[in-house]
């Protein structure tokens, strides 16, 4: 806090030798070559790809040329009817999965920080555990708690008389969007309860002087002081969704209910590699960053107004 | 909420009593809180129970063979196989289990120490410079942080493929060097650890700005770089995507992907099973040390990046 002030104070930086665009160039320069390289360059390529498409002459003989046909690829993509209704699996997925995954780690967070919780130390640890897990690693252990035969969940459902196939085509959403929940939820509880610990606790002591029970204070205190944190925790689980891919492609291997294009991301891949079609490839993947691009951007202009508000 | 935080308190303190009142309101709510404490305490159990109980399973179900796991419930013991199990990863494919722990490391450790760097020097250079076009540039940062991994990674593999580079390290090594939040944590660690005074101070004393960041302002981040490097390190050894696009040889694996392969023969031959979770377990052990000895730096990266 105190070097912020210290960064402040020198409000006419004059720009010293050393400080200049030649000194910036030096630091930048790495960075910005493999930005080049790694953002940059396959986005721009792609966006020139995807306006072209491969075409064979006359009935089909001959060699395939390349030909430019604008928008034809994306038009393409947006008719097919796999890539849409794997965009609509992806919405309701988001459906389930934010509010779930956020609703948990805001109540978890407010529960961690109420005064009769103990043991912080321990359960923060334990919650943040499954994000030591990488998603790959977690996909399989959740494809062997969701298989019959192996898993205790089956088991102990089963003994209580419900009878319930994870994988098939009704629940094998609901089960990815678990082990979304499980990855996810324990980190953005610690991102809340550190921002909960920020709240002045004079705040709470005068509404509890003033006989605000602990329910109320975290509904109308904590809660709405923890709304800038929540909104970067939304902005960031948008984007994250949109990655859907490592989850189910590895449950994809244990059921039929998953197809190889079953999310926007997996269309892209089937795309490209069963298909062979990379024209259309590109074009999916730049149609997944516009639409990581819109969202982000009505996420931050509404988290805005509301903290404004 | 400033004025709401000095004018409530002082408003008591006028009465006299506030010494004498606060800590009996506070005895009354903590015993009509017994429930409370009860209930709050419970719900902390099973939201962490959920979290722990599959980790437990896979610990559990590593010690068993392919009768064991699929014949005795889930947690209790069968014949005790953990060490077979592990030698049983071990000599597969003539130990290529241990090469693709390896690949992860050489590729996280890249990932971590080298674009970490890069992510640091960038921060630095945006917090502790002026120049032209500084804000638009920044904002392009930005934009590469909003952008989904998964969107360039068939981009990039198409770039690959045209210079001949798919199927090499380098195919993964140069992708994860490039880290635009690592570089937007950076100048925010940056602005709040290295004081303006200090550099503007060496710069009198005659250093140059490499000299300044390397004997100043690198040490003065050294906290920051660990987290960024930590994160990074992360999210390289979870990534999914661009090695099993990128990468066809077997040897150049990283262990992620190894074991999903391996999850695929387990599903028409289940004698691979306890491999894929006897593997499993051993790949999440080095991240779990990590997690536990540097709890300190990712409770810290984490806050950071909340804060905006």
């Amino acid at each position: 806090m105190a070097t912020s002030a210290h960064t402040r104070t020198p409000r006419r930086r004059r720009v010293a030798s050393g400080t200049g665009g030649k000194s910036a160039a030096l630091f930048l320069v790495p960075f910005f070559a493999v930005f080049a390289v790694a953002m940059v360059a396959p986005v721009i390529y792609s966006i020139g790809l995807s306006l072209f498409a491969q075409q064979k002459s006359g009935l089909g003989f001959g060699e395939a040329r390349n030909a430019f046909v604008g928008l034809d690829n994306y038009l393409q993509v947006l008719a097919s009817e796999s890539f849409v209704s794997g965009l609509a699996r992806l919405a309701l997925y988001c459906l389930i999965y934010i509010p779930g995954m956020v609703g948990g780690a805001v109540v978890l967070a407010l529960l961690l920080d109420a005064t009769a919780a103990r043991m912080r130390k321990l359960f923060q640890l334990l919650l943040f555990l499954p994000h030591a897990v990488p998603g790959v690693i977690a996909a399989l252990i959740w494809a062997y708690l969701y298989t019959p035969g192996i898993s205790p969940l089956v088991q102990a459902l089963a003994g209580g008389g419900i009878q319930i196939n994870f994988l098939d085509a009704h629940m094998v959403l609901p089960s990815i969007v678990n082990i979304g929940i499980w990855e996810w939820t324990g980190y953005n509880v610690i991102i809340l309860f550190t921002a909960l610990q920020a709240v002045p606790r004079e705040v709470l002591e005068a509404a509890r002087v003033d006989g605000a029970g602990e329910i109320r204070m975290a509904l109308n205190i904590k809660f709405p002081l923890v709304l800038p944190a929540l909104s970067v925790i939304m902005l960031f689980t948008i984007i994250g969704t949109l990655q859907l891919f490592t989850e189910p492609s590895i449950i994809g291997k244990a059921t039929a209910s998953i197809t190889s294009t079953w999310v926007p991301n997996m269309w892209a891949y089937d795309a490209a590699f069963v298909r062979h079609n990379l024209n259309q490839a590109a074009a999916a993947s730049i149609i997944i960053a516009a639409l990581a691009a819109v969202l982000s951007l009505v996420v931050t202009r509404f988290s805005s107004r509301m903290n404004k508000a | 909420m400033s004025t709401q935080t000095l004018t409530r308190p002082r408003s008591h303190a006028d009465e006299g009593t506030t010494a004498k009142r606060a800590p009996r309101g506070n005895r009354t709510a903590r015993q009509g809180s017994l429930a409370g404490k009860f209930t709050v305490n419970g719900l902390l159990i099973i939201g962490s129970a959920y979290m722990v109980v599959p980790v437990v399973w896979l610990l559990f179900a590593s010690t068993k063979n392919t009768a064991d796991l699929y014949g005795t419930s889930a947690y209790s013991l069968g014949h005790f196989a953990l060490f077979e199990n592990i030698a049983a990863v071990a000599g597969q494919d003539g130990g290529v289990f241990f090469r693709w722990m390896g690949n992860s490391v050489l590729y996280a450790g890249v990932g971590a120490v080298l674009g970490g760097l890069i992510s640091v020097m960038a921060g630095y250079a945006f917090d502790k410079f002026e120049f032209r076009g500084k804000d638009s540039l920044f904002g392009f940062v930005l934009v590469g942080v909003l952008i989904p991994n998964t969107a360039t990674v068939l981009p990039m593999y198409l770039l690959a493929s045209l210079v001949g580079m798919t199927n090499t390290i380098w195919a993964i090594l140069i992708p994860v060097l490039c880290n635009p939040f690592g570089v937007y944590l950076a100048r925010v660690y940056a602005a709040s650890y290295v004081p303006n005074e200090t550099l503007e101070a060496a710069r009198m004393d005659g250093a140059g700005p490499i000299r300044s960041f390397f004997s100043l302002g690198l040490p003065m981040m050294l906290p920051g770089y660990v987290t960024i490097a930590l994160f990074q390190f992360i999210g390289v050894w979870n990534n999914f995507m661009l090695p099993l696009v990128m990468l066809q040889n077997q040897q150049l694996l990283p262990v992620s992907v190894g074991i999903s392969i391996w999850q695929g023969y387990a599903v028409p031959q289940p004698d691979f099973a306890p491999m894929v979770i006897t593997g499993s377990l051993l790949s999440i052990l080095p991240l779990l040390a990590a997690f536990i000895m540097l709890q300190r730096f990712w409770k810290s990266g984490l806050t950071a990046g909340s804060v905006k």
